[in-house]
């Protein structure tokens, strides 16, 4: 393992470009997160009070799905084009490197659905005062979702149609973070909801990424 | 058989499944070495090389590695996304190379394309960008896997004249071929 920041810096410029140019660029996201919140009012009638009230949970649903959606090609796409190979024996932590991929794929997928945050939820009727905690809980959730989300792509990278198994796999891992985020849009900065979120994200930040670095040295065998 | 070793088997194994592909595999290559693997398809070329790079679990036996090593798979590990250009530059910076792009392109014959994305290359063409990554950084042992694959006359030459070049300096390769090898072997091992 060498100390040398470019391996790791040249795999999150690598991963930023591929997911621009796979189509998963700024719009994909944005339209799907959007799209999923639009629907909430049609399915639920424009009980505006009812709106406030469930809005922020059904963006976490949204951000939750976006997030599957973008990770099921990270990993299979290596492993398919051979990308995979190299990195294993360029010497580096393979565990960074996904680490590294996974949070380019945040920057473009997740972290978008953040700054959308305040239109849809203006939208939806939640109140202003809730919208900056629930900004910093989906910021905080979405690296969180992305992360057990990788540990998933990466177990199922070898799968032809990964898709679904990957949400069987990281689901259960969502429920924490869920748990605390909506507390945290719901009690604000001060609650106990907040540490926990940011518990449950470091915890995924030291457990996920060496899963991903195992999980690949297994599917490239 | 002057050149020191740069790679030892004894007697390594492999299990495919239920199957064993082959065992009691003993390989000593040396510098200055061309070793091709021959054998059909299905009896365990690209699982030895896989082996040979660390990729693949070595099921019995032992395995000595004392250089380090250039590897090119069935796949070129390209992205779709990717140009010649910035493939090269990508894992030259990966592999703290400071090597002159342009020159590796000169020498792939890859001016030409050498700005279009890989999705619209030919098979050749992306086989000599995958090519090219073994001269961003010099490392002694070249692991190859069916290197001749879509390359035109031109390419099969070009390539043959890099293996020569490389072992002649001091390097070794290592080849699983099927088919006609357009180098000189200094060694054949049945798989």
């Amino acid at each position: 393992m060498k100390a040398s920041p470019a391996p790791l810096s040249s795999a999150f410029r690598q991963a930023l470009s591929e997911a621009w140019a796979g189509g998963s660029g700024l719009l994909l996201p944005l339209g799907f997160f959007a799209g999923t919140a639009m629907l909430i009012p049609f399915s639920l009638g424009s009980d505006a009070e009812l709106l406030a009230r469930i809005g922020p949970g059904v963006l976490w649903l949204a951000l939750a799905l976006a997030s599957m959606v973008t990770l099921e090609r990270v990993f299979q796409a290596d492993l398919q084009d051979g990308a995979l190979d190299l990195w294993i024996q360029s010497g580096d932590s393979i565990s960074l490197i996904a680490a590294s991929k996974t949070f380019a794929h945040w920057l473009i997928s997740g972290l978008p659905l953040v700054i959308l945050t305040p239109a849809i939820g203006y939208m939806l009727g939640v109140p202003m005062s809730e919208m900056l905690p629930a900004m910093l809980g989906y910021a905080m959730g979405g690296i969180t979702f992305f992360l057990w989300g990788g540990v998933a792509a990466a177990l199922a990278a070898s799968v032809a149609r990964a898709g679904l198994l990957i949400a069987v796999i990281a689901l259960p891992f969502y429920v924490p973070a869920i748990i605390f985020g909506v507390r945290v849009a719901e009690e604000g900065l001060n609650g106990v909801g907040l540490p926990f979120l940011g518990a449950s994200m470091l915890f995924a930040l030291g457990v996920a990424p060496p899963a991903m670095g195992a999980a690949l040295r297994l599917a490239a065998e | 058989m002057s050149g020191a070793v740069l790679i030892k088997t004894q007697s390594v194994g492999a299990v495919r499944g239920e199957r064993v592909l082959f065992k009691a595999l003993s390989l000593e290559v040396r510098s200055g070495e061309t070793v091709l693997l021959r054998g059909a398809n299905g009896s365990g070329k690209t699982t030895f090389l896989r082996q040979l790079a660390g990729l693949s679990e070595v099921a019995s036996g032992a395995m000595t590695r004392v250089a380090a090593h250039h590897w090119l798979g069935h796949t070129n590990g390209l992205k779709a996304h990717e140009t010649p250009r910035t493939h090269l530059k990508h894992w030259a910076r990966v592999w703290g190379s400071n090597v002159e792009i342009d020159g590796v392109l000169e020498r792939m014959q890859l001016k030409r394309p050498a700005d279009v994305p890989c999705q619209m290359l030919s098979a050749g063409q992306k086989r000599r960008t995958a090519l090219g990554r073994l001269l961003l950084v010099e490392r002694p042992l070249w692991l190859l896997d069916e290197p001749f694959n879509a390359l035109d006359t031109a390419g099969r030459d070009l390539l043959a004249g890099m293996i020569e070049t490389h072992c002649a300096g001091g390097g070794a390769v290592i080849a699983a071929l099927h088919g006609d090898a357009p180098l000189a072997a200094s060694r054949e091992v049945a798989l």
